[in-house]
C-alpha cells in the first residue's frame, strides 16, 4: 500500500512500482511517479515545515514550483545533501531521504514556534528598529539569535563530489515551458522545419494537462509529443529550467539530471547548465494560481485549488476527506467538483463574486454541491492541519449578511484566480502591460527576439491556448528564417509585427489583495508571503509608515523576497497596497523580476570551473627546477612565483636573510621571466615610444637600455621596465609582471585609434623570452665561460646596456641591468632552453656561493636601493616626481601620454606625498604596510579628537645587509621633512620613526657599476 | 551576454571582447594648447547616454582590433558597427525610439 489517502484508480503513478523512502526518520513507501510531496499527503503527512520567521506549522500551498513551504533538505551523504528544495519538485526515488527545515527539535513540537507568540516583537523591519541598542549587542547577541532562529535548510558541511556539465547550444526557436501552448509551439515551429529546443522544468511534458483527467487532451498531447520526438531537429529537455533570460536572447537552463535516480553513476554529471543562443524564443510558462489572504490562511491542509486537482488527478492522492472551497474564479470549481467524484465530501463553496457565474459552477449546482456567493473566509482553526473555518457573507458595504457559519473540514481549497508567470518576459527587459480582462500583468513589448503564447500572456482556456502556441510558433520559426545572418544581433529587421493577444477569459479575473472582513482588525494573522512570514499588518505597517512604492514596500516587509520571489504572492501585495493607498494596481506599479526563476545549485553555475580549473595557472619554464628545490611559490596575477627557497628548518625570515646576502656578497639567481616583454618594430618604433612613454628616446643608442616610465594621460604612473634598442628599428620594452597585457592593449589603442599613420607593429613576447636574473658581485666570474661572442668587461658592457650572443650556446640576449643595486645580468633565452641555461649558470656559479632567490628577496633588495614597484609604492594617484622619478621624463619632448596633466597645478602641489624612507626607533620593529604615518606627538594640531595621517607606509622589511627594519613611504611634503622624526601606530602603541632618503645602501651606486 | 558583430571577424560572444567606452574622445593634437578645463573634460567627463551610444570595442581574443558600435543603452540592442576612422552610420529605420 502507498499510502491511506491513495485513490484506487487513475492518475499517472505507476502502482506497480512501490518505493520506500524517509522522512525525518520515518519510513513511508510511494510510487514510482510520485513527488515527495504527493507521496506523504498520501500517508497522510500534512506538516511538511516551519515557517521563516514565526515557525508556524505550515503544509504544501502547491503542488509546483511556486510551492513556498515546503522546503526540504534531500540528503545522500554527508556531502551530497541539498537544502531549500521544493517537496513538490523532489522526484521520489528508492532510498529517498528526506528531513523538514527550520525546526527544534522536531517538526510536530518546535521551541521557535515561540517567535509566534513574540510577533509584536517582529514587525517588518523590525531588525532596523528593535535591535539598536546597546551597538555591541549587535555582533554578540541579536545576529547570533536571530540568525539562529530564522532560517532556511543548512549547507552541507564537505565539499560537493558531484560532477556539473555544460553545454552551449544554438536553435532557431527556443520554447520554454512543455504545457499546452508550449508544446503547439514546439509543433508549429518544427512543422516549418526549425531547429527546436523545447525545455520543461517537469520530468513529464504536459504541463497543466498532466493534471487534467479528460481524455481529448492527452490524446493530443500524446500525439503532439510523438510527432516532436520523431523530429530529429527538435531537442526535448525534460527537468530543465529556463532559470535566467540574458540579452540577446541568450537563455540559461539548469537541467537536472541524475537527482531523481537512486543510484546515480558516478561519471554522471548531476546537472548541466545550458546557454542557449535562440534566434527566437518562446515563452510558454503559464499561470500560477493566486491564494486568498484571509485570516490564519497558512494551516497545513490550506492549499490551491489547482494544487488539489494536480495531487488528485496527476498522483491519484485524495488531499482531503471533508473540504471547503474558497474562490474567487470559476475554474477552482473542478477541485471541488473532482474531488467530489473521488468520494471527498464537500462541505461549502463559498464565492467572493455576487454571482457565481461560468460552467464550472453551473456543474457544480447540477451535482448539488453547496455554493454561497458574496462569500469570505474570517478565520481557521486547528493546530497542525486546518480543522474548520468561519465563511460569512458580506454586502458591498462589508456588513455581514446573516450570522457566520463555522465549518468542520480537513482541506481548504482557494482560488484568486491565475497569475501569468512573465518573469523570463520581464527579465528580457520586456514590458508589463495591466490587463483589465485578467486583472494582472501580461507581457507588453517585448525588448528582445521574444513572443509570449498561452497562460503566461492571459490566454487561459485550453483550446486558445493551444492555437496560442501554435500561432507563437509558426511566426517565430518565420522570423528565424528571415532573419538575415549578415545583420547579426542589429535590432528587430525583418521581424513580423507581434499578432494581437486572442480574447481573454474574463472568468479567470479572480481577486488580488486581503478577502474583505466586517472589522478591520482580526486576531489572526493573514498571510501574503508564506516563505517570508509577510503579512497584511506588515503592509499595513509600511503604508501606515509613508512608504508608496512598491519597490520600497517590498524591501522594507521583505515581501516577495524570498527564494520563491513571489510566485504567490506578488500580485496580493500589490492589491493589498492598492487597497491601502486607494491606488489602481497598474499605477502601484510591479517590482522586476531577477535571475533564477527557482534557486540553482552553484555546482550548476559553476561547472567545470573549480579547483584546479577555476582560473588558469601561469607558470614559468623554471617553474619545475623551484619546485624540486623546494621553493614556497606566491600568487602575482595569474602566475606562480618562487617567493623563497627554505632550507631544512629554514623559516621565511632565516631563508630570505640568507638570499639577500648572498646576493649582496657573492651572485644569486632569480626567475625573472614573468616579466611583461613587449617587441616594438617599425620604422616609426622610436616615434611610437616617444609619443607613449615619459622619457626621451631619440639618442638611445643600439646596445643601450633606459629605465622607461609610462604615464596615464591623467599624469599618474601607470608602468615601467627597462626598455632596450636592439636595432635601428626595435624596442624590447619590459614591462612589470602585471601590467603587461594593460600596457600592451594601451600600446595598441594609441597605435589603432589615434596614430594610425605610424608604421610600427606590436607583439608580446613575455612567454618567448625566458629571463634569468644574476645579481651579485660574482655575477660576472660566473659568465665569464658561459658566454660567446659577448665581452663582458664594464667597458664594454656597462651597466643599462644590452647584447647579442650565445649563452651556453643557446642564441639570447644579454642585459646588463639591475634590480638589486649589486652587479648584475639578466639572460633572456627562448623558453625552451630556459632549463638548461639556468642549470648551466646555476652549477658555473656553485664555487661562487650561487643562490637562488625568490621573490621576497627580490624585494628587500630593491627597497635597501629605495627602487619603487608599480602598485606597492603607487597606487593610481602617484606622480613621477612623488616616488622621485622626475629625472626621467624628457621635459623637453613637445608631448607625450600625460604631459599636458602634469601641468595640472595639484599634480604638483608642495604638500604631495613624496617617497621617502622611515627608520625605526627600535631596529627590530618592522612596521605594518599600509600603516598609518602621524605627525611626532608634540607637532599635532590640539583639540582634534584625532591627528590626521600624513602619509603611509608603502613598503616595510627587515633589511639583512643593514640589520634593521626599513620602510619606503609617502608623505606629504616627505622630501623636507627628511631628518624629522614622524611617528607610527602600531599594535604595541605608537613607534617613532625618522625620515631619510629612500635609499638605504649604496647611494652612489658604486656597487651597480662595478 | 551580449553577441558582438567583430567587423573583421564576424559575431562572436561578448567574452571575446573588451569594452573600450565612449567613441569619439579624440585625444586633441596639441595637448598644451587645451586650457585646463577643456582638458578635464576630455581626462574625466564622458557621456552617460540614455539611448543610442557610440562606443569602442576590442576584439581582444580574436583579431585584436578596435572598433565602434552604435548601441542602444536601454535594451543592448547593437544598431550599427564600423571601424574606427569611420563615421557612424544612419541608424536602421526600424530602431526602436521608444524604451522598450
Amino acid at each position: 500500500m502507498s499510502g491511506a489517502f491513495r485513490a484506487a484508480a487513475g492518475g499517472s503513478v505507476d502502482r506497480s512500482r512501490p518505493l520506500r523512502f524517509r522522512f525525518d526518520g520515518a519510513s513511508f513507501t510511494g510510487l514510482a511517479g510520485d513527488t515527495l510531496a504527493s507521496a506523504l499527503l498520501a500517508n497522510g503527512v500534512h506538516l511538511l515545515g516551519r515557517s521563516f520567521k514565526y515557525h508556524r506549522p505550515r503544509g504544501l500551498l502547491a503542488a509546483g514550483a511556486e510551492e513556498p513551504n515546503a522546503l526540504v533538505t534531500v540528503r545522500r551523504d554527508q556531502a551530497r545533501c541539498t537544502p531549500n528544495l521544493r517537496a513538490t519538485q523532489v522526484e521520489l526515488y528508492e532510498g529517498l531521504e528526506a528531513h523538514s527545515q527550520n525546526r527544534w527539535p522536531s517538526l510536530a513540537f518546535d521551541i521557535g514556534a515561540i517567535n509566534d507568540l513574540l510577533s509584536p516583537l517582529f514587525p517588518a523591519g523590525f531588525y532596523y528598529k528593535t535591535f539598536m541598542w546597546p551597538r555591541r549587542a549587535w555582533k554578540t547577541l541579536y545576529e547570533p539569535f536571530i540568525r539562529a532562529a530564522a532560517g532556511l535548510g543548512r549547507a552541507p558541511s564537505e565539499a560537493d563530489p558531484d560532477r556539473y556539465g555544460n553545454r552551449y547550444a544554438h536553435c532557431d526557436v527556443l520554447v520554454v515551458g512543455a504545457g499546452p501552448s508550449g508544446v503547439a509551439a514546439a509543433v508549429a515551429a518544427g512543422a516549418a522545419g526549425a531547429r527546436v529546443i523545447l525545455c520543461d522544468e517537469q520530468a513529464q511534458f504536459g504541463g497543466s494537462l498532466l493534471s487534467d483527467p479528460d481524455q481529448p487532451p492527452a490524446a493530443w498531447l500524446a500525439a503532439s509529443l510523438a510527432s516532436l520526438r520523431s523530429n530529429a531537429r527538435v531537442t526535448l529537455l525534460p527537468r530543465s529550467t529556463a532559470f535566467g533570460y540574458f540579452p540577446h536572447n541568450l537563455v540559461a537552463l539548469n537541467q537536472r539530471l541524475t537527482d531523481h535516480l537512486h543510484d546515480p553513476a558516478s561519471v554522471q554529471p548531476r546537472e548541466r547548465c545550458w546557454q542557449v543562443r535562440a534566434r527566437e524564443v518562446v515563452l510558454a510558462t503559464g499561470a500560477i494560481e493566486r491564494p486568498l489572504v484571509f485570516p490564519g490562511n497558512d494551516r497545513p491542509g490550506i492549499m490551491l485549488a489547482a494544487a488539489a486537482r494536480s495531487f488528485l488527478n496527476r498522483y491519484a492522492v485524495i488531499p482531503g476527506r471533508r473540504v471547503v472551497l474558497i474562490t474567487a474564479c470559476d475554474e477552482a470549481y473542478r477541485a471541488a467538483l473532482e474531488l467530489h467524484q473521488a468520494g471527498s465530501a464537500i462541505a461549502m463553496i463559498g464565492d467572493l463574486r455576487a454571482r457565481a457565474v461560468g460552467p464550472w459552477a453551473e456543474a457544480a449546482r447540477t451535482a448539488g454541491l453547496p455554493v454561497q456567493t458574496q462569500c469570505t473566509l474570517l478565520g481557521t482553526g486547528g493546530r497542525l492541519r486546518v480543522s474548520s473555518v468561519r465563511l460569512a457573507r458580506l454586502d458591498a458595504q462589508q456588513r455581514l449578511l446573516g450570522r457566520p457559519q463555522i465549518y468542520a473540514c480537513d482541506l481548504v481549497l482557494m482560488s484568486g484566480g491565475f497569475t501569468p508567470s512573465v518573469h523570463l518576459h520581464s527579465q528580457s527587459r520586456g514590458k508589463l502591460a495591466w490587463d483589465e480582462t485578467v486583472q494582472s500583468f501580461i507581457p507588453a513589448q517585448a525588448a528582445e527576439r521574444t513572443r509570449s503564447a498561452g497562460a503566461c500572456r492571459g490566454v487561459f482556456s485550453l483550446a486558445a491556448a493551444i492555437q496560442d502556441g501554435s500561432a507563437a510558433g509558426a511566426a517565430a520559426a518565420r522570423d528565424a528564417a528571415a532573419r538575415d545572418p549578415a545583420a547579426g544581433n542589429a535590432g528587430f529587421a525583418g521581424r513580423a509585427p507581434e499578432p494581437p493577444i486572442p480574447e481573454r477569459d474574463a472568468s479567470m479575473a479572480g481577486f488580488s489583495g486581503a478577502l474583505p472582513q466586517p472589522q478591520a482588525h482580526t486576531g489572526s494573522k493573514a498571510f501574503v508571503d508564506w516563505q517570508n512570514d509577510v503579512t497584511t499588518r506588515d503592509l499595513a505597517l509600511a503604508t501606515r509608515e509613508g512608504f508608496a512604492s512598491i519597490e520600497h514596500i517590498k524591501r522594507y516587509t521583505t515581501t516577495g523576497m524570498a527564494t520563491d520571489q513571489g510566485k504567490t504572492s506578488n500580485l496580493n501585495a500589490l492589491g493589498f497596497v492598492s487597497q491601502r493607498l486607494d491606488k489602481a494596481i497598474a499605477e502601484v506599479g510591479l517590482t522586476t523580476f531577477r535571475m533564477p526563476y527557482t534557486p540553482v545549485t552553484f555546482g550548476s553555475l559553476a561547472g567545470f570551473a573549480r579547483g584546479e580549473l577555476f582560473d588558469p595557472v601561469r607558470t614559468t619554464p623554471l617553474h619545475d627546477w623551484a619546485l624540486r628545490h623546494g621553493a614556497v611559490f606566491e600568487d602575482v596575477g595569474l602566475w606562480k612565483r618562487a617567493r623563497y627557497f627554505p632550507r631544512a628548518g629554514e623559516h621565511m625570515h632565516a631563508a630570505v636573510a640568507r638570499e639577500c646576502r648572498a646576493v649582496r656578497s657573492a651572485c644569486g639567481i632569480f626567475d625573472a621571466s614573468t616579466l611583461g616583454k613587449i617587441e616594438v618594430v617599425g620604422p616609426d618604433a622610436v616615434t611610437l615610444m616617444n609619443r607613449l612613454y615619459a622619457n626621451a628616446w631619440n639618442n638611445l643608442a643600439i646596445g643601450r637600455c633606459r629605465y622607461g616610465l609610462l604615464l596615464r594621460e591623467d599624469g599618474f604612473v601607470l608602468d615601467d621596465g627597462v626598455v632596450a634598442r636592439t636595432a635601428e628599428q626595435r624596442l624590447h620594452v619590459t614591462t612589470t609582471t602585471g601590467g603587461a597585457a594593460r600596457v600592451l592593449a594601451l600600446m595598441e589603442d594609441y597605435l589603432q585609434t589615434e596614430w594610425r599613420q605610424l608604421q610600427v607593429w606590436l607583439t608580446s613576447t613575455t612567454e618567448q623570452w625566458a629571463v634569468i636574473a644574476l645579481q651579485g658581485p660574482e655575477s660576472r666570474r660566473v659568465l665569464q665561460g658561459l658566454v660567446e661572442d659577448i665581452d663582458l668587461s664594464a667597458a664594454a658592457l656597462p651597466h643599462m646596456s644590452v647584447a647579442r650572443g650565445r649563452i651556453c650556446g643557446v642564441p639570447g640576449l644579454l642585459f646588463r641591468v639591475s634590480f638589486t643595486g649589486e652587479l648584475g645580468f639578466e639572460v633572456n633565452v627562448p623558453a625552451d632552453f630556459a632549463l638548461t641555461v639556468w642549470q648551466a649558470i646555476y652549477q658555473a656559479g656553485a664555487p661562487y656561493g650561487m643562490t637562488s632567490y625568490g621573490t621576497e628577496a627580490m624585494h628587500v633588495l630593491r627597497a635597501e636601493k629605495g627602487y619603487i614597484i608599480i602598485g606597492q609604492e603607487t597606487d593610481g594617484t602617484v606622480t613621477a616626481d612623488d616616488v622621485g622619478l622626475s629625472w626621467a621624463i624628457g621635459r623637453s619632448k613637445p608631448d607625450f601620454v600625460g604631459k599636458r596633466s602634469l601641468a595640472r597645478p595639484a599634480l604638483s602641489a608642495v604638500d604631495r606625498k613624496q617617497l621617502v624612507g622611515l627608520l625605526t626607533a627600535d631596529p627590530n620593529t618592522v612596521l605594518e604596510e599600509g600603516s598609518q604615518v602621524l605627525p611626532a606627538p608634540g607637532q599635532r594640531a590640539p583639540r582634534l579628537p584625532a591627528p590626521r595621517p600624513i602619509g603611509h607606509v608603502t613598503s616595510s622589511y627587515h633589511s639583512p645587509t643593514l640589520d634593521r627594519s626599513i620602510a619606503l613611504a609617502l608623505i606629504a611634503g616627505g622630501r623636507a621633512r627628511i631628518g624629522q622624526t614622524l611617528s607610527v601606530p602600531t599594535a604595541a602603541g605608537e613607534m617613532p620613526v625618522t625620515v631619510t632618503s629612500a635609499v638605504f645602501y649604496d647611494p652612489q651606486g658604486a656597487r651597480l657599476n662595478g | 551576454m551580449l553577441l558582438i558583430t567583430c567587423p573583421y571577424c564576424g559575431t562572436r560572444p561578448e567574452l571575446e571582447f573588451a569594452y573600450g567606452g565612449q567613441a569619439h574622445v579624440a585625444r586633441p593634437q596639441d595637448p598644451a594648447a587645451v586650457g585646463a578645463q577643456d582638458w578635464a573634460d576630455f581626462l574625466y567627463m564622458r557621456d552617460n547616454t540614455r539611448g543610442v551610444h557610440a562606443e569602442r570595442w576590442r576584439h581582444t581574443h580574436g583579431c585584436g582590433r578596435f572598433f565602434n558600435a552604435l548601441r542602444d543603452t536601454r535594451s543592448d540592442q547593437f544598431l550599427g558597427i564600423y571601424r574606427v576612422g569611420e563615421s557612424a552610420p544612419a541608424l536602421p529605420p526600424d530602431a526602436p525610439k521608444e524604451v522598450p
